[in-house]
């Protein structure tokens, strides 16, 4: 299938962009490429990757938002992530965290089990954040886009979603090099 | 019975500060004063619920989940692909629908195979119960700090006062 008109950016060439305009902010990755490559381009210890239970990371990026409410917490999604924990976009909307950006990579497809489609193509996940009460949402698809529109969302009070129509191709990284347990005490110790 | 105001008292005393969870009929007393003490932050879906828990906790909070039994199986994967096996502690307070084969049909299978499904998984509980309160809220905190998983307090029907008792 091909991908929506316009988009040309490849997921990595996306998560580099956003992660090279991140300073101190905490960021949590969802599973399968996003952690991957989000790994193996910007390691740092306020990163938080995700590599089983599908669909909870804005859930676990929301517990650190409302417990944190003086730190910006961005989410790095994608949109089979988004499909299967949709609930999560109502949760955001109600409550409204204010420090809580969540970047969508929309590539269409469910790309770590063999790029089968998913249902991004007619929903469109932006509109559903919308519609759920996310202050602020954008969709792009050109980096300088993609650039301009997060600073602008780091700068302002959310919930925010950045949807980012990215293209199907996946890097050819290996896998979180570290164990679960001491992804969460790095992260937690990078809080404090 | 014991009243949800005691109840909550008990488990902000051992340190618990953050609570979310969907609700169920046998923990309304309990989420009501949880939310009038404005503690208490609603979630969609346990799986959600265990997540944002998860978050929580790395955020410097100790964190407990109210769900009835049935989010128990709406929650498992998130526990053990999450939780579990990245030492992310918290408090899952479970009602016990179903319990000796006293409910709805739907609450059957789980009011009956819960405490196994949580042994199948490592994850330790324990049956509330006025008489054991103490021990039980003593157990908790020690099997939190110690293991750092979620433990499992299992609450039936007509312990801590519900919404209308």
């Amino acid at each position: 299938m091909r991908p929506e008109e316009g988009t040309i950016q490849s997921r990595s060439r996306a998560i580099e962009a956003v992660m090279s305009l991140i300073t101190d902010q905490l960021v949590i990755i969802c599973n399968g490429f996003p952690s991957r490559e989000a790994f193996h381009l910007a390691d740092r210890p306020q990163n938080f990757y995700m590599i089983g239970s599908m669909g909870v990371a804005p859930a676990i990026g929301l517990g650190v938002a409302l417990s944190k409410p003086e730190k910006k917490v961005i989410v790095l999604d994608g949109d089979g992530n988004v499909l299967m924990g949709m609930g999560t976009l109502a949760t955001v909307g109600a409550l409204r965290p204010k420090n809580f950006v969540h970047v969508v990579f929309d590539n269409e497809v469910y790309g770590s089990t063999g790029n089968q489609p998913t249902f991004s193509r007619v929903v469109r996940l932006d509109q559903v954040a919308k519609a759920a009460g996310y202050v602020n949402v954008e969709r792009v698809h050109e980096r300088e886009d993609l650039v301009y529109e997060f600073k602008d969302m780091l700068a302002k009070e959310g919930p925010s979603m950045l949807l980012v129509k990215v293209t199907d191709q996946a890097d050819d990284v290996g896998r979180v090099l570290l164990e679960p347990p001491d992804i969460t005490q790095r992260f937690k110790k990078a809080i404090e | 019975m014991i009243e949800s105001d005691s109840f909550v008292q008990a488990l902000q005393d051992i340190g618990f500060d953050f609570f979310t969870g969907v609700p169920d009929s046998i923990l309304g007393g309990i989420i009501a004063t949880l939310v009038e003490r404005r503690l208490y932050t609603p979630a969609v879906r346990e799986d959600e619920a265990v997540a944002m828990a998860a978050g929580a906790y790395m955020a410097g909070k100790v964190p407990t989940v109210l769900m009835q039994n049935s989010g128990l199986g709406t929650s498992l994967n998130t526990l053990i692909s999450l939780n579990l096996i990245y030492r992310q502690p918290c408090l899952l307070l479970i009602s016990w629908r179903g319990f000796q084969g006293q409910d709805a049909p739907e609450h059957l299978v789980m009011g009956q195979s819960m405490t196994q499904l949580l042994d199948a998984v490592r994850i330790p509980h324990r049956t509330f119960t006025e008489q054991s309160a103490v021990d039980d809220f003593k157990w908790t905190a020690q099997t939190f700090m110690k293991m750092h998983v979620p433990v499992a307090l299992l609450l039936k029907k007509g312990v801590v006062k519900g919404i209308q008792p």
